[in-house]
């Protein structure tokens, strides 16, 4: 295995958030009945015309800006032309020659913790395209079932360099990209219904080898896991072919997920020859400078520039960062959080939405929108441990309180059940002259050095101040006590 | 450049025409005349010239996002050689 290099590149198809398809008026929305959204245009009935959608392009131009990639002033439409029945018109419109995206970058971090790094990954480019309808196998007399709902969906077909040397490198980058295209909102990421799908090419070369070595496609990988599984099965098989002297041969593979291999599709011999050619039906594209600037204004804050800011800003680790910007709706909710608490509590704020709220979300299947605890009211409640009014242990109580509704505020919860925290050094003084005359044992253990029989003692005095005492007093205060 | 007999089978092929080995013939030789044609085109120096996406000058009208489409389904099955639960029915694809 050492001695190999992985090569992969990923090429993804994104369905765009547009309610209607990409060259007619028929609606996108997912889960209607069979061929209730398929029009004359769809089905490619005689006479009909393709007209573009203005909200596909403002799409790929939201991405285009977003990668720093070059948006091509003027694009221009193709066809790939091959035979299925789910395409009626025997060509897909696609872009070849002049994409509307071209280049541009996305920066990744792979792995997690200590082992985490981060790395670039180049694009190729990313193109306009229709998606085909849905072939149904199952049994109709033998025959097969169409579908067309699907066909005319707007897809952006994002294409990498061959940049990437893992399976992890390539997860990492799906991912990147799936939170980058939700939060621009040009793609809802939807895995199961099909609007984020990718393509992996993977070849292995020997370590030093300038030359790429043959690869093989897997197509149509739905989840990360999957995209994991088939890219590792994939280099274990290539390695093995090579080193038993066989050669690779080009070819389309797909994943089988219930026995985790993949299977040939067609090999090179056999691939579609698609006489791609300029779509008479479509005019060039043009992207103008003003279309261009007002799409460019109206670009939120990117999640990379916001991690670079929670960075410098907030003197938050990358991984915090990263994680607090997975999503919009994460990095929002930590952003009003930081707002009330101040920057000075940037760090525990960062603690508290990543562990404990994105703990109790998760246990209970909630997404944060759903959160029961406000980021206001969680700002409330690490205002009060930083000034001391409460440990991080009562702080969890008051949490829990916060999440069941029990009162509006941390202040309120803390009024009402008393757990404000003792910070009179006579009232934790008494308590602990109380627990040291009370457990001579402990004492006299930790006289012989058993460091032990002190953190005993500490649990005593918080067991008789019902976890109230401030515990740093209480630890001053004891060791004071017994050095004397 | 002109095409072999198997070329004309393999263009066929693809684009799902039946031609019988006479029609190949006759098809090579239509073929390859288009193809002296395109040499002679070729033939012209295009230097500087940039390749033409469409034969008019002009670019794309975009249309709004907006659902403009009604179901017509049962009119376009009306039509249909064979329908079921509302599919098209087509005989067995499976690649």
């Amino acid at each position: 295995m050492n001695q190999w290099e992985v090569v992969i590149g990923i090429e993804t198809h994104a369905q765009l958030a547009s309610v209607s398809k990409i060259f007619s008026g028929a609606s996108t929305a997912f889960g209607a009945a069979p061929n209730t959204q398929a029009c004359a245009v769809d089905l490619a009935l005689p006479g009909v015309l393709p007209v573009l959608n203005k909200k596909a392009v403002e799409c790929a131009i939201r991405f285009g800006l977003a990668i720093g990639a070059e948006v091509a002033k003027k694009s221009v439409f193709a066809r790939k032309n091959y035979f299925y029945p789910d395409l009626p018109k025997g060509y897909q419109i696609s872009q070849m020659d002049l994409p509307v995206v071209v280049g541009g970058e996305i920066p990744v971090v792979v792995g997690q913790g200590d082992k985490a790094y981060e790395k670039v990954v180049h694009l190729t480019r990313a193109h306009l395209e229709e998606d085909a309808g849905k072939s149904l196998h199952e049994d109709f007399h033998g025959k097969s079932g169409i579908d067309l709902n699907r066909a005319g969906t707007p897809l952006l077909e994002i294409v990498t360099e061959p940049d990437m040397r893992s399976s992890d490198e390539a997860v990492a980058y799906a991912k990147s990209l799936h939170a980058l295209v939700r939060w621009i909102g040009i793609c809802d990421g939807n895995m199961q219904e099909g609007s984020f799908r990718c393509d992996a090419n993977v070849s292995v070369r020997p370590k030093g080898q300038v030359a790429l070595g043959t690869r093989r496609e897997i197509k149509n990988l739905n989840s990360f896991r999957f995209l994991k599984e088939a890219i590792d099965f994939e280099i274990q098989w290539q390695i093995n072919e090579i080193e038993e002297g066989r050669k690779i041969q080009q070819a389309t593979v797909l994943f089988d997920p219930d026995k985790s291999e993949t299977r040939v599709m067609r090999t090179k011999e056999d691939a579609h020859d698609y006489r791609y050619f300029p779509d008479p039906d479509l005019l060039p594209l043009i992207v103008s400078d003003e279309w261009l600037a007002r799409v460019k204004a109206e670009l939120p804050e990117l999640p990379t520039q916001k991690r670079a800011r929670f960075i410098n800003e907030l003197a938050l680790s990358a991984y915090d960062a990263t994680t607090l910007t997975a999503t919009q709706e994460m990095a929002a909710y930590f952003e009003s959080t930081v707002t009330i608490a101040g920057k000075a509590n940037a760090k525990p704020c960062a603690n508290w939405v990543m562990g404990d709220l994105a703990g109790r979300l998760g246990k209970e299947g909630k997404e944060l929108t759903d959160s029961p605890v406000s980021a206001a009211q969680l700002a409330g409640l690490i205002i009060r441990i930083a000034d001391n009014t409460i440990s991080n242990n009562i702080a969890k109580k008051v949490f829990e309180a916060l999440w069941n509704g029990e009162a509006a505020s941390a202040d309120q919860i803390i009024e009402q059940q008393g757990l404000k925290q003792i910070t009179d050094s006579g009232a934790i003084e008494s308590l602990v002259d109380e627990v040291l005359a009370a457990n001579p044992g402990n004492v006299a253990e930790f006289r012989a050095g058993k460091e032990k029989a002190f953190n005993a003692l500490v649990g005593q005095v918080m067991k008789a101040a019902k976890g109230k005492a401030n515990p740093q007093q209480v630890n001053d205060l004891l060791r004071q006590k017994l050095a004397s | 450049m002109s095409l072999t007999l198997d070329q004309v089978q393999r263009i066929a092929h693809l684009a799902r025409i039946e031609v019988s080995e006479a029609e190949a013939l006759t098809t090579q030789s239509h073929l390859n005349g288009i193809f002296q044609l395109i040499e002679q085109m070729q033939a012209v120096d295009t230097t500087g010239v940039e390749p033409m996406a469409h034969a008019q000058d002009l670019s794309q009208r975009l249309r709004e996002d907006v659902v403009s489409e009604p179901d017509q389904r049962s009119a376009f099955q009306a039509i249909a050689p064979e329908i079921e639960a509302g599919l098209y029915l087509v005989p067995k694809v499976i690649e």
